[in-house]
């Protein structure tokens, strides 16, 4: 008896001290999202979508050039990286799957896939920056592009791997050749997934910052081409916070809240719209 | 006939590109490394392993180190695993088996959502609200309590190596939690339920029967969630202080590899400086991939049955 109520007594001690434990972790969760809801929402009006960065000291302006300059390097890197990646995964899973190099560049992969971002940035400069002499937003969606391309095509392989066989053979049965049946067939089937895929990809690099500041670096103009530093939300968000003017904080938070809200939105959307064809 | 030979010179030309991207992630791998150790290749000429061992970090004499920046990665790493690891598995252990079923899918919604935040609002959040509060009330108090060891001591600044690896800790926190989460639920119901069959109690579920099941799994999300923190720059650029020296105190201003490169990478003007922060940079990346390397392992030896 004494033996059973120690049990029950350890049990329930484990389950307070888990359930705990989770408890902490949303509170202090809770109270990150809701400091940037509260602070952000307050700095955001109609100045900060249309207008351009006030210069330091001066009353309003807002980040209508960084919005644009992120959603260019967003998309930039998205169709640089998704047709690669596409394909790279294409041949992990049809061709490769128990290839020695499958196994080797599916391992790196997974290592790319959380390396660090800054290191990226590094290498970029290197190769992109310091050869072409400046800054440019080509350079930022690359790097940005290198950091989703494992993504891409790690989860294109997984999805086409969670296609039946069955589907293949039915195709080849048919006569069709491989490279008619990955269009029609497999790729239809695995749509969902592979969609889903890449927007958790694009909704991760859209608030990168670190591989941007030695590529895209910042600009306080619109932009005219990508051939030249580009303004973006993340890097002006690192450089108002740590700038001492007050207006410059407030866009900062402002600037916290769209990318946690973009980011938030795109992947509740994707899981919700996706996930659920995905099933059918 | 014809039609047979098309269709074989196009599968071969189909197979043919999917390869070529594919080997294009080695190449881009490949590149990545050789470029970087190219370039550090003027700072390890001149510094050689002591580059490694020295505390120096003098741009305007050229004499670089790189002791102190490895050893605030190191540090703020390890309080953040410190801190991140206990309560993410409790977490995760809530979420998989303990918490209510009406629970489990939000909870479990809300973990993955957190997990997807960008590091800079984490390192912003740092900046403006968790430093004001550990400088007046979190480190005056450690300071009273336990200011006879070693760590607790110095003004109480707010931004250091502590509040990095707070800030670090609530970042990967969701991460590994949402990782491990998965791995408890790869745990067959039929062994579970055995247990719960035979009386357990479901603690001793959990002790007996599912960690032992996920042990490697687990593993590798701990060091997955360490790989993250190693090379993360925009949560701790913030609040780590960006000092170069070494202190017992953790509330004492350092340095991380990625914090000095966020802050010094386009400012570096001799061959010598850039080249010493791009080692940085390499060897920043070889102790990830090693980290990474090995959660990966463990990853896909831990889950037996499925792919990844």
């Amino acid at each position: 008896m004494t033996r059973r109520n120690r049990r029950v007594l350890t049990n329930r001690i484990v389950l307070t001290v888990s359930g705990m434990a989770a408890g902490v972790g949303l509170i202090m969760l809770t109270w990150i999202l809701g400091d940037v809801a509260i602070r952000g929402a307050s700095a955001i009006n109609w100045a900060f979508f249309t207008e351009l960065p006030a210069p330091p000291g001066m009353k309003g302006g807002g980040l209508a050039n960084d919005i644009v300059g992120t959603f260019l390097l967003t998309l930039t890197a998205t169709l640089l990286s998704v047709p690669f990646g596409v394909m790279a995964g294409t041949w992990l899973s049809e061709f490769g799957r128990d290839h020695p190099l499958g196994h080797l560049i599916r391992y790196l992969s997974d290592i790319l896939v959380s390396a660090p971002s800054i290191v990226i940035g590094v290498f970029v400069y290197l190769v992109m920056v310091r050869p072409m002499g400046h800054f440019s937003g080509w350079a930022g969606a690359v790097s940005l592009a290198i950091i989703m391309l494992p993504v891409v095509s790690r989860t294109t392989e997984e999805m086409l791997k969670l296609v039946p066989h069955e589907l293949r053979e039915a195709a080849l049965a048919l006569g069709s050749p491989y490279w008619k049946i990955m269009p029609y067939v497999i790729y239809r089937a695995a749509a969902a997934g592979m969609m889903t895929g890449i927007m958790l990809a694009v909704a991760r690099v859209a608030g990168e910052t670190a591989p941007l500041l030695f590529t895209a670096m910042n600009s306080p103009y619109w932009m005219e081409s990508m051939n030249e530093p580009m303004a973006n939300l993340t890097v002006t968000l690192f450089n108002y916070a740590m700038s001492p003017y007050d207006d410059w904080q407030q866009l900062a938070w402002g600037a916290a809240f769209l990318i946690t809200m973009a980011v938030l939105v795109t992947t509740i959307i994707t899981r919700l719209v996706l996930h659920k064809r995905s099933r059918h | 006939m014809n039609t047979a030979k098309n269709k074989a010179w196009g599968d071969a030309a189909f197979k043919g590109v999917t390869l070529f991207f594919a080997l294009g992630i080695l190449v881009l791998f490949a590149a990545i490394v050789a470029n970087l150790w190219h370039e550090s290749l003027p700072s390890i000429h001149k510094f050689g392993f002591s580059f490694l061992t020295s505390s120096a970090w003098n741009p305007v004499k050229d004499d670089f180190g790189a002791l102190i920046p490895i050893g605030g990665t190191l540090i703020s790493t390890f309080l953040a695993m410190l801190i991140a690891v206990p309560v993410s598995i409790g977490v995760a252990l809530f979420l998989a088996e303990l918490a209510p079923a009406w629970m489990k899918a939000p909870f479990g919604v809300a973990i993955e959502l957190l997990a997807a935040i960008p590091s800079i609002v984490y390192g912003m959040w740092g900046l403006f609200v968790l430093s004001p509060i550990m400088a007046d009330h979190v480190q005056p108090w450690l300071s009273a309590h336990f200011g006879f060891l070693p760590f607790f001591t110095g003004p109480s600044m707010g931004i250091g190596m502590l509040t990095a690896g707070l800030v670090l800790a609530l970042m990967i926190l969701p991460f590994i939690a949402s990782v491990t989460r998965d791995v408890f639920l790869m745990v067959p119901q039929n062994l579970k339920e055995a247990a719960y069959g035979m009386g357990c109690t479901t603690w001793e579920v959990v002790r007996d029967v599912m960690i032992p099941y996920g042990k490697k799994g687990i593993a590798g999300a701990v060091f997955l969630g360490m790989g993250r923190a190693l090379g993360e720059t925009m949560a701790i650029t913030f609040v780590i202080g960006n000092a170069y020296h070494l202190s017992w105190s953790l509330f004492a201003p350092g340095n991380s590899i990625a914090s000095t490169l966020a802050n010094e990478f386009t400012e570096a003007d001799s061959d010598v400086y850039l080249s010493s922060l791009v080692e940085l940079g390499l060897v920043l990346f070889l102790i990830t991939f090693i980290v990474l390397g090995l959660a990966q392992l463990w990853l896909r030896k831990g889950n037996p049955g499925g792919g990844q």
